[in-house]
């Protein structure tokens, strides 16, 4: 008993795009939303932001970095999971709001397409940017650019669309006059902090999807704890979605770093593993 | 019952009593005044008919036991085990007046243990009536609802956000207290009647409030999940934990057993443990047994301790380490805890619940240090507000908990609830009582129709 992967693709760089079978989350999921998965009996459970849904397939993005994404980047196609859990998380905020701004930031882009699509149905003129280190790291810009009515793609090299920074064309457009109504940033922490610094000053309505440690993800375990304004919340059940400008983003951060080492400890006992019986790791 | 050694207990997780054979529970049987009007039975919560489960075992018929606490309890195994019987059947039996009383919840344990190595049997299952009944949560309330429904013939789909069933007595509640495997398989049996089980379903979520509806009833028994934590600084630096959710690391994750299994925790060298009843002495253990010196910090004094006796001499056994009248006021580090300080605390007039309120102690001298690199608080939990907020009509009171009227109903037709969503933490045996009653009540309400 699992949840099936109908098609696993390395869409960029060490990132992967999974399409898994799961219509009890797919029923009701909303931008926004999250699910939890395990791969298998001794894994761990780790959230996952919705990228997309199509029929009963919902689809999640992910980077290979610690053991459980690293494990996961080896199942294809045909695979299993042993559970998925969702959807989980308060929807994004949704409304006809006029002029909107989704911005991603590495394997956060893959937040936006389902968000994008929502706000474009809600009769928002919305404008997607997009930012990765390099263009090997880009990822659904295409498809993004179907649900944008302008799609601004960024690298911090330079090596393809704008040489710079998601944050460097917010700011661009706020000084330029430009009117804008809201603004979704989601990307790594520090990412979302710089950028969400830019929409202070026009005092802009800025919503962060925010990302800590999660256990159950259902407000039961507290490890997700965040400060909002001063006021400590749940991320699991109280958002993921955050006003930007009331978040505690060092805590943040410092939270997120709970088990580096242990991360590190069980990322290299997999890799150890995966060498000595040649990397085909399945159970 | 036969108990381990201290220093022995907590180089595993397994569990600490190790029951009472079949030649000393016949013994104990024939204790039994067999009373005419045994009180015992009133301190039930489920109303098992005690005496008669008893006489049973005298007689030898261990399966006859079985079947007569089975009416009433379908998870005897577990609730021989966590039950605080003192407070209940045991004290009220009238052999407790002068001598001990019969040892009930061993007795209870050892039918149930006996019944499950011999196969299990399934009650009486009445002719299907068509009707549907969605229950929420699959801990004691929701379990005991779903079986009790069953019973009556109704189709009844269970709903459980984890991965695994079993609510508290799987997240919470520690092995080496109540094994696993025990809860998987009286949870087993409920399947076996027929009670269809949904995991990674959040109710509310998954499965939407216009969703649970389209059932003829809804039985919410949703728990009280919802971590407290103190308020003061210092709780979020890395390191500080619920309960809720260091329990759930270990006993749901297998974190004890890193890297082995995935999930982490911070198994801790010195290890502050806040608060003073059962779910404290759980993390005390769990912490011991991981390996780290570890201060219990109750505000109150040794006697108030809210916890069970037993699970108090267990954790003194195991060399968890009491701090009482104490109170942390801030938690020190940054971004790793390294300390926790606190107030000593002296008890002045009685408070509402008629206990004696602890006060801070004035002046420099009052105040302490540990040097600790884990804290574990474990101060109580509220209901869960996941679902229930979702409710529209759904009544609740100051402390978040569902409201409910004697038959288990809440404000809302068709929805009832029981279990700690109703009447905020309690025990597990209270939460099955109060379920069961939920159930009788939606059995008349689907029959009336």
């Amino acid at each position: 008993m699992g949840y099936k992967i109908e098609k696993a693709t390395e869409i960029a760089d060490n990132i992967f795009e999974f399409w898994i079978n799961a219509p009890h989350i797919t029923k009701n999921a909303r931008a926004g939303q999250f699910v939890v998965i395990r791969i298998n009996d001794s894994g761990e459970r780790i959230p996952l932001t919705i990228s997309e849904t199509d029929g009963s397939l919902v689809r999640i993005v992910f980077m290979a970095v610690g053991k459980t994404t690293t494990y996961l980047s080896t199942l294809k196609s045909g695979d299993e999971i042993r559970d998925i859990a969702g959807p989980l998380g308060h929807p994004s905020e949704m409304g006809n709001f006029g002029n909107c701004v989704v911005i991603g930031g590495g394997v956060g882009i893959a937040c936006l397409p389902i968000l994008a699509r929502e706000l474009k149905a809600a009769g928002n003129n919305v404008t997607g940017i997009i930012g990765a280190r390099n263009e090997s790291l880009l990822l659904l810009k295409d498809e993004l650019a179907t649900h944008c009515d302008e799609l601004v793609v960024c690298t911090d090299d330079g090596s393809y669309g704008f040489h710079g920074f998601p944050a460097d064309i917010l700011k661009k457009k706020l000084s330029d006059g430009e009117k804008i109504d809201c603004v979704w940033i989601i990307g790594p922490g520090i990412m979302m902090k710089i950028t969400s610094m830019a929409t202070i000053p026009y005092k802009v309505k800025t919503y962060v999807s925010l990302n800590p440690i999660m256990v159950d993800g259902t407000g039961m375990c507290g490890s997700c704890r965040v400060t909002i304004g001063g006021e400590t919340k749940f991320a699991c059940v109280d958002g993921p979605e955050f006003d930007a400008h009331l978040v505690d983003w060092d805590e943040l951060m410092s939270r997120q770093r709970t088990y580096t080492a242990q991360e590190k400890e069980s990322l290299k006992l997999f890799q150890d593993h995966q060498c000595s019986c040649g990397g085909d790791h399945h159970d | 019952m036969t108990k381990r050694a201290g220093d022995e207990r907590i180089a595993d997780f397994n569990e600490v009593n190790e029951g009472i054979s079949e030649q000393n529970a016949v013994l104990e049987a024939l204790r039994c005044m067999d009373c005419v009007r045994p009180q015992c039975t009133k301190g039930c919560p489920v109303n098992i008919d005690i005496s008669a489960f008893i006489r049973a075992i005298a007689e030898e018929d261990f399966k006859g036991a079985a079947a007569i606490i089975k009416k009433d309890n379908m998870l005897p195994a577990i609730c021989g085990r966590v039950c605080p019987q003192e407070n209940q059947c045991e004290g009220l039996c009238v052999l407790g007046k002068k001598e001990k009383p019969v040892r009930i919840g061993a007795l209870e344990r050892f039918v149930a243990d006996r019944e499950r190595e011999a196969g299990m049997t399934l009650p009486e299952i009445m002719s299907p009536t068509g009707k549907r009944v969605a229950v929420v949560g699959s801990g004691p309330a929701g379990i005991t609802a779903a079986a009790e429904l069953a019973r009556y013939g109704h189709s009844v789909t269970v709903f459980e956000s984890l991965h695994e069933a079993g609510g508290v007595l799987t997240y919470g509640i520690p092995e080496f207290r109540l094994p696993k495997e025990i809860v998987k398989a009286e949870i087993e049996q409920i399947l076996d009647m027929g009670v269809e089980l949904k995991l990674n379903h959040i109710a509310g979520r998954t499965v939407s409030v216009e969703e649970l509806l389209e059932f003829d009833a809804v039985f919410l028994g949703t728990g009280a999940g919802l971590p407290s934590f103190m308020g003061i600084e210092g709780e979020n630096l890395s390191g500080v934990y619920s309960a809720n959710e260091f329990l759930t690391r270990v006993n749901l994750m297998h974190a004890n057993a890193f890297p082995e299994y995935d999930t982490p925790v911070m198994k801790g060298s010195r290890v502050a443990v806040v608060g003073g009843g059962n779910v404290a002495m759980d993390s005390a253990r769990v912490s011991r047994r991981m390996g780290a010196e570890v201060y219990l910090i109750y505000r109150r004094r040794e006697e108030d301790l809210p916890a069970r006796e037993e699970e108090v001499h267990n954790a003194i056994e195991e060399g968890v380490e009491f701090i009482c009248c104490a109170n942390p006021v801030k938690i020190l580090g940054g971004p790793a805890v390294t300390g926790i300080e606190c107030v000593r605390m002296e008890m002045c007039d009685l408070d509402e619940s008629g206990r004696p309120c602890p006060v801070p102690m004035k002046g420099d001298e009052a105040v302490f240090t540990l040097d600790v690199d884990v804290v574990i608080e474990a101060i109580g939990q509220s209901p869960n507000p996941l679902l229930v907020s979702l409710i529209e009509g759904l009544e609740r009171g100051r402390r978040g908990n569902v409201i409910v009227d004697e038959h288990g109903l809440t404000s809302v037709d068709r929805i009832y609830a029981g279990g700690d969503i109703a009447t905020g933490a309690a025990t597990v045996i209270e939460a099955m009582g109060t379920a069961r009653k939920a159930a009788v009540s939606i059995n008349e309400m689907l029959m009336k129709k």
